[in-house]
């Protein structure tokens, strides 16, 4: 019984402290150790970014198989959105920051999509999923745009065809850090595996 | 119906969204007429799609509107347009099921198993019986995947968002069955020409069962949830009538037509891959309705189920793809010991196994209708053609006469429950 | 399927009501029978099978074209019959030239036959004279050739590796 007991005395001597703050009653040492508790120093930005990347609002588009996979991200109970507060799909651009490319992007789609980027408001920002957006996946034709990147500036691309619902979710979270300003290292740095670039003039196998 | 007709406007001036017309004197025939001070006085043609969240897809829906009411709509596809068809007289055999595979990309397994039968009866080959059960079984459980699906997106259109969440649960079992059997949750390369790529793992059989015992409970929450529920039965119920002379007039086949009253499965008529060997039976509707296809739909669930514990419970001992050495691969172990099976596996892999010319066309019953491919070889390692019918480009020509005169409303739930699949339209 | 025997014995029918040039083969392979039309008999040949046979064939199941390119005459466009009350499938086809194809529609017929022929159309270039709403249906309506015919190119991007990725500029050079 003294454990809960001091737990609500804790609790209440909390709560008399944060109501002789805002009283203005607490001054000095006091008000110094409050401060240090209670408050948390960050940049603008640093916060601004952390509101915007876990409160991303998806462009609710589908195109092919992949929006099937996308669906399931956000309707299924397994694997869904809402843990990252993306859940609120919005149908109209206007409302809407991420744009997710699911599906094979053909050239009577491409103006639209572009129309569709377009409407959005800043900040915006685009995840290809799949095989098929991101370059032409196995489409390599006269039909289909050979990557979305072609016409509109892409954040992440998640390969597969169709990507599972834990890649795509991966993808997410890499947009997130990617808001966030640190976007994550990159297989090189992860591995320490320098040595091995190719040359940029394309110098060949000889 | 309107003189004005919009596909008469250029090519390039109607991607504007909104044209208006003025209106004739007289009032359209159907609709009672109307009083001086209520007429609206205009006909508004506007693009519904292709995004927009109640088209399942890329679907451009020109309709023409008289204030609430649909007068007339014109259905725009070619939007997820990938050239599929041309691109698989570039490819062997067995890869060009990967790209069929990717056309109805719900009913992913019946893609393949078309393609397969027409190229098996080109091949003149025998499927062995045990291959033949586990296509059944993956076939139905992708039909149950598939409907489960329908039923969560199009009650999403009409507005009941819990069906999504269901919906979907359930539909991620089927997937972990195909994922236990095949290593792909959608779009797996499971049937290959002369069989399925390989036998199915211990304990998917135990795992298909447990599915099995639970679906129809799933089912009956189903209905708990939208049968008995008024708004449901409004929104369905008298909605998107379509009389059965002018559904097989216009070539509708599946869900739909069965809705109508005409028993017309190729399950049953023509049955193909041993399915005159299960007993299930076939649910038709009564008046050509949503409710009625819906009903449809959920009753195929019930059948379905059936039809995969009795292939699990009959499922033969023996090989799991054809013998025959010049189409399937041989298995591993024979390499290190065979000279002939080493080339045969080097042949396949590298040329593909070779058709002798002719034309065959194989249709099997999709969730949707009748899925037929057509398949020409000239004798090389490559397709010369090959054409899918696709039930869903069939049936989004019946769009016009279901939506004809009613409202907005109706008109979304009668593509909800319509079901198209644009990759199929598409292709 | 009707055998053999049947098909022939169709082709005969069909020869007798609209003359002999109407069919100019038969074809019965792997239990599937075709009938080989002339083009110009097409439309007659349908509503024959449709109507006065004794074993009509009342739906249109698919109609889709094929490019036989070198074989003359090079597009050929096939019209697959059913008929649920026997359960059996026919096949009508018919070649034509790719100068000037043309050919009678079927929508009278068969009102299904609306998106298909517009889809052969769009991939082949075949005319189908009588038809409501003539346009392209899957590429966009102001695109030049048609995609399907065999020395259509297939169009598409060069895969890029090593050896051969410095010729091709990328898109932000």
């Amino acid at each position: 019984m003294e454990v809960t007991r001091t737990r609500v005395d804790d609790l209440r001597v909390r709560q008399l402290k944060a109501q002789q703050m805002l009283r203005g009653e607490l001054a000095g040492k006091d008000l110094e150790e409050f401060v240090e508790e209670r408050l948390l120093f960050t940049r603008f930005e640093t916060a601004q970014n952390w509101a915007r990347k876990n409160c991303l609002f998806p462009l609710g588009f589908g195109l092919a198989c992949c929006a099937i996979e996308m669906i399931t991200v956000i309707g299924s109970p397994r694997n869904d959105l809402a843990r990252f507060g993306a859940e609120a799909i919005r149908f109209t651009p206007r409302q809407a920051d991420l744009l997710i490319l699911s599906g094979r992007v053909s050239i009577k789609m491409a103006p639209i999509i572009r129309r569709l980027y377009d409407q959005m408001l800043e900040p915006k920002w685009v995840i290809s999923m799949g095989a098929c957006a991101s370059s032409a996946g196995m489409f390599n034709n006269y039909a289909v745009v050979a990557g979305a990147d072609k016409f509109l500036p892409i954040d992440v691309y998640v390969p597969g065809c169709p990507p599972r619902p834990e890649a795509l979710i991966y993808g997410i979270m890499k947009l997130q850090d990617k808001i966030m300003g640190t976007p994550g290292m990159g297989w090189r740095e992860r591995y320490q595996a320098y040595g091995t670039e190719e040359k940029p003039e394309g110098t060949g196998v000889a | 119906m309107t003189d004005f007709d919009p596909t008469s406007v250029p090519y390039r001036e109607r991607e504007r969204s909104v044209t208006m017309e003025p209106m004739r004197e007289e009032p359209v025939s159907g609709t009672e007429a109307i009083a001086e001070g209520d007429r609206h006085d205009e006909l508004l043609t506007i693009n519904i799609g292709p995004h927009h969240p109640a088209t399942h897809g890329v679907l451009r829906l020109l309709t023409t509107l008289e204030g609430e009411v649909v007068r007339d709509v014109k259905p725009i596809i070619g939007y997820v347009h990938t050239g599929i068809e041309k691109s698989c007289e570039d490819q062997q055999y067995w890869k060009a099921i990967t790209f069929v595979e990717r056309m109805d990309y719900l009913a992913y397994y019946f893609n393949a198993m078309a393609f397969c039968m027409a190229v098996e009866k080109l091949l003149d080959i025998e499927v062995p019986p045990r291959a033949q059960y586990l296509r059944v079984a993956h076939m139905e459980l992708n039909r149950i995947a598939s409907h489960l699906f329908a039923f969560a997106t199009g009650a999403l259109d009409i507005g009941a968002v819990t069906m999504l969440w269901w919906g979907c649960r359930d539909r991620d079992l089927v997937l972990d069955l195909f994922e236990m059997s095949s290593g792909q949750r959608m779009h797996t390369r499971y049937f290959q020409v002369g069989g399925v790529m390989e036998d199915i793992p211990p304990g998917w059989e135990q795992k298909t069962r447990e599915f099995c015992k639970v679906m129809p409970q799933r089912l009956d929450q189903y209905l708990d949830l939208l049968d008995r529920n008024e708004i449901w039965m409004r929104r369905t119920k008298g909605t998107g009538i379509i009389s059965q002379e002018r559904a097989l007039e216009l070539g509708v086949t599946g869900p739909l037509l069965r809705a109508t009253g005409h028993p017309w499965d190729l399950r049953k008529a023509t049955p193909y891959s041993s399915y005159e060997h299960f007993d299930f039976d076939v649910p038709v509707g009564i008046h050509g309705d949503n409710y009625d296809r819906f009903k449809v739909r959920i009753e195929e669930v019930r059948e379905s189920i059936k039809i995969v514990e009795q292939a699990l419970d009959g499922l033969p001992e023996g090989p799991w793809i054809t013998d025959n050495r010049k189409v399937a691969l041989p298995p591993r172990h024979e390499l290190a010991t065979s000279m002939e099976a080493l080339i045969h596996h080097f042949k396949l892999v590298t040329e593909g196994f070779r058709v002798p010319p002719g034309e065959a066309y194989a249709a099997v019953e999709s969730p949707r209708g009748e899925l037929g491919c057509f398949v020409v070889a000239d004798g090389s390692a490559k397709p010369a053609r090959v054409h899918v019918r696709d039930p869903s480009f069939v049936n989004l020509q019946s769009l016009p006469d279901m939506a004809r005169d009613s409202l907005i409303a109706d008109f979304i739930a009668c593509v909800a429950m319509l079901d198209p699949i644009l990759g199929g339209v598409d292709r | 399927m009707p055998d053999a025997t049947g098909l022939e014995l169709i082709a005969q029918r069909v020869r007798d009501k609209l003359g002999d040039e109407s069919v100019t083969g038969t074809v019965f392979f792997r239990d599937q029978a075709t009938l080989e039309v002339a083009p110009a008999a097409l439309h007659d040949v349908l509503a024959y099978l449709r109507d006065e046979d004794d074993e009509p064939w009342t739906s249109l199941m698919s109609l889709h074209g094929c490019d036989y390119l070198p074989d003359e005459p090079r597009l050929g466009v096939h019209y697959q019959l059913l008929s649920m009350e026997r359960t059996d499938r026919l096949n009508v086809k018919t070649r034509l030239g790719a100068d000037d194809p043309r050919l009678p529609t079927v929508i009278d017929l068969f009102p299904t036959a609306d998106f298909q022929e517009r889809e052969v159309y769009d991939m082949f270039g075949v005319v189908f004279e009588g038809h409501p709403d003539h346009r392209r249906i899957l590429m966009p309506e102001d695109y030049e050739g048609f995609p399907q015919r065999r020395d259509f190119p297939m169009g598409g991007e060069p895969v890029l590796y090593t050896f051969n990725e410095g010729k091709y500029p990328r898109w932000y050079d």
